[in-house]
């Protein structure tokens, strides 16, 4: 196959060891338009949490420590092992995981957990058509946030406390914030049809951050900041304190797209 | 000179496995290896989070079947909360999961096992896919099979809220009940199902029965192990796929033991191996021996051909019907031909759709009391179910805040990784052999012998993958010597 010989290539998944990267750099070469498929090429994905931990840690959880692990093993797989004269390949783990940007130019980024039906079929057509915004857009995904697109109904967000979604039984007609239960929506781009607070759970945000803003974890933090309902600083620590793990939370998909990201690569 | 094959990677996988055939001088098969090349390491990165956001972070292991990953974390949170469930929610989690293996089963035997049957295993690889099946049998029916697929993802939809990737299960229950107006809508759509999952036993007697070949293959090709089986099942030693005890028979018949959620780790352990980032389970009691096949072996398959060879009977009237049909035909209970996996898929699809019209007719299942609040953290927790593809367990603990301090998994598709191991070699060395090139239809015939357990490689390495054309390298003296594409 000649280069650029692929009209699309939908890329889905992070890059978390060599193959995925060389198979990147392939399809990068052999493609006329690449897009990154979903929110792990977008922005990392889920196995992006990945980054708060060790590569080594998670080697020796998987293979030497967890409950279920053979007796006394002290054995992990090996990029490259030799028995009895035949070599066994397997690709090397990297350090962290990288989103698709990382490795190779992106021409689009089509979000989403998975990315909704009617946004790929959109993207599809566009493609057929020829009518593609430009490059490096995020396409398939809406403007405004989910919030925007949300029935519940809405007033002024004044929080006292956060309540974990199974501390209390929601108003499944309310503003899930409002009740002090975490929801991204105010700070993620719409196009997914709502489909988390419909089931009434909070947004995580698997369609990355509204246009124009690079770091979707600290946009929400100070949206967050702003609702808080005190102004006396022990107060509002305390307020903080019933939020449990923030970062897995404004990071659920995108960490390996976040600023925090940049001083550890 | 010696040689390698290798096939990298695995067309019709549900994710992405590499085979490497080395042959001796005269082309023989000397050795085969089949490695899993991915991990994400979820059982690691999951420590330090809110153990009630894991149901919604593990669906990631597989976008396939994430639904078996969600209730069995569930399961295991619910653990963790000293298990306070609203009664009707266990019912809702299991009607969703009916539905759930309804159309999953769909997928596996039309789109993936059904081309090798359809159209003969050692077809054109270019018409040996979904589409020549359709051609083949004809649009009608291609198009009875889309819209069964589309009504079991539609009872998904109603009762989850989301279909991929569900964040419904929480702790005390679920997130939405079903209305008594969503009942109704449900219900033609069940019996619509019921009549599919018939459909397609007759389609299996028509096309597959009805070729000696094919039932030749079956019963006496290379396509059999002597290894153990596992399986969920409830107290009637009846298949379950949401709740129960897992049962291990041996391949002649005899359990060996049968275990509770939480007592897994006496009962199971997992062996490493440097070569491939897959791990192979097997029975902790017997200990580890190695890949052997026989009476004494420590290993085991988690299949549905494993779960109806574990299990005395059926749950329901019409699926029994269909699995006395079944092992009657196969030569008696339990049976060791893999192949029969395919058929085995298709009775569990029959039960799955009973199962549904029994919930369809519970006056509880419109109940508002859905979920309750826990009250209190009590620490540990323990979730199998069977996923599609195999006996899943999650094992999780927290501290008193409810947040995760350590997570075991141990993946559908993982149990079959020794067997796959094995049967790929057996396959390969009655194929392949001196003076006899290996050319596409001996290579399928390899691969055929670890699509009877519907892989799931991007769930058992919690890896999500993309789907790759094959190449097969064929090196003479080290250098290559040939190449076969797809």
């Amino acid at each position: 196959m000649t280069d650029g010989e692929l009209d699309l290539t939908l890329f889905n998944g992070a890059v978390r060891n060599s193959e995925n990267e060389h198979v990147a750099k392939l399809l990068r070469a052999k493609s006329k338009v690449l897009v990154a498929f979903g929110s792990c090429a977008h922005m990392g994905g889920i196995p992006g949490l990945a980054n708060l931990v060790e590569k080594d840690e998670i080697l020796a959880t998987c293979y030497l420590s967890n409950a279920s692990i053979e007796p006394g093993n002290q054995t992990i797989p090996h990029a490259r092992w030799a028995v009895d004269g035949m070599t066994l390949e397997i690709p090397g783990f990297y350090r962290r995981v990288y989103r698709l940007k990382d490795v190779v130019d992106v021409d689009y980024f089509l979000p989403g957990c998975p990315p909704a039906p009617d946004q790929v079929k959109a993207v599809l057509l566009a493609v057929v058509k020829g009518e593609l915004p430009p490059r490096g857009s995020v396409v398939g995904a809406s403007e405004r946030a989910v919030c925007d697109d949300c029935k519940r109904t809405k007033s002024e967000k004044k929080i006292k406390r956060f309540h974990r979604p199974f501390e209390i039984l929601q108003d499944s007609s309310r503003c899930l914030l409002e009740q002090g239960i975490l929801c991204m929506g105010s700070a993620t781009r719409s196009g997914c049809g709502v489909r988390c607070p419909n089931s009434n759970q909070g947004c995580r945000g698997c369609y990355g951050p509204l246009p124009g803003v690079s770091d979707h974890g600290a946009k929400f933090l100070s949206a967050l900041a702003s609702i808080l309902d005190s102004k006396d600083p022990r107060e509002i620590e305390q307020i903080l304190d019933s939020l449990p793990d923030f970062t897995s939370f404004a990071y659920r998909f995108g960490l390996p797209a976040s600023t925090l990201q940049r001083s550890y690569r | 000179m010696p040689r390698t094959i290798t096939i990298d990677p695995i067309t019709r996988l549900e994710g992405h496995g590499k085979i490497q055939i080395f042959l001796h001088d005269d082309g023989s098969v000397k050795d085969c290896f089949f490695q899993i090349p991915e991990l994400r390491g979820f059982e690691r990165f999951v420590v330090g989070r809110p153990i009630e956001e894991l149901p919604r972070i593990v669906t990631r292991i597989c976008g396939v079947c994430p639904a078996s990953h969600h209730m069995a974390s569930a399961k295991a949170v619910d653990g963790c909360f000293g298990n306070q469930v609203a009664p009707v929610a266990h019912k809702l989690r299991d009607m969703y999961y009916h539905a759930h293996y309804i159309h999953s089963h769909i997928a596996h035997f039309y789109a993936l096992a059904a081309p090798d049957f359809v159209m003969g295993p050692d077809a054109d690889p270019t018409v040996r896919n979904i589409l020549g099946v359709v051609a083949k049998v004809g649009l009608d029916i291609g198009g009875k099979v889309i819209r069964a697929r589309a009504l079991a993802q539609k009872i998904q939809q109603t009762l989850g809220g989301r279909t991929t990737h569900l964040v419904w299960c929480m702790p005390g229950g679920v997130s939405k009940g079903l209305t008594p107006e969503e009942l109704e809508e449900i219900k033609p759509m069940v019996a619509e199902l019921a009549g599919f999952a018939t459909f397609s036993l007759q389609l299996f007697r028509d096309v597959v029965l009805g070729n000696p070949g094919y039932v030749d293959l079956i019963l006496h090709g290379p396509y059999t192990l002597d290894v153990h089986n596992m399986g969920l099942v409830d107290d009637n030693n009846a298949p379950n796929f949401y709740h129960g005890k897992v049962r291990v028979v041996d391949f002649q018949g005899r359990e060996i033991c049968k275990y509770e959620a939480h007592e897994y780790n006496k009962f199971v352990a997992e062996h490493v191996e440097p070569w491939s980032y897959l791990k192979f389970p097997y029975l902790k009691q017997r200990g580890w021996k190695g890949f052997k096949e026989g009476i004494d072996s420590s290993l085991y398959h988690a299949t549905p051909l494993s779960r109806l060879n574990v299990a005395d009977r059926m749950a329901t009237p019409r699926a029994q019907e269909a699995f006395e049909e079944m092992y009657s035909t196969l030569g008696g209970h339990p049976c060791k031909a893999l192949l029969a996996a395919h058929w085995a898929r298709l009775v569990e699809m029959v039960q799955n759709a009973e199962m549904l019209e029994r919930y369809c007719a519970d006056p509880e299942i419109t109940s508002d009391q859905y979920r309750v609040i826990p009250d209190r953290v009590t620490g540990e927790g323990f979730g199998i179910v069977e996923a599609m593809r195999g006996t899943l367990t999650h094992h999780y603990t927290c501290d008193e805040n409810g947040i995760c301090t350590s997570a075991n998994l141990i993946v559908g598709t993982t149990n079959n990784n020794a067997p796959i191991q094995m049967v790929t070699k057996k396959v390969a060395q009655a194929l392949i052999k001196p003076g006899k090139e290996p050319d596409k239809g001996i290579l399928n015939m390899v691969e055929m012998a670890f699509r009877a357990f519907d892989p799931c490689y991007s769930c058992a390495t919690h890896y999500l993958p993309g789907q790759m054309p094959l190449t097969i390298q064929i090196y003479k003296g080290g250098q290559l010597w040939r190449e076969i594409r797809r």
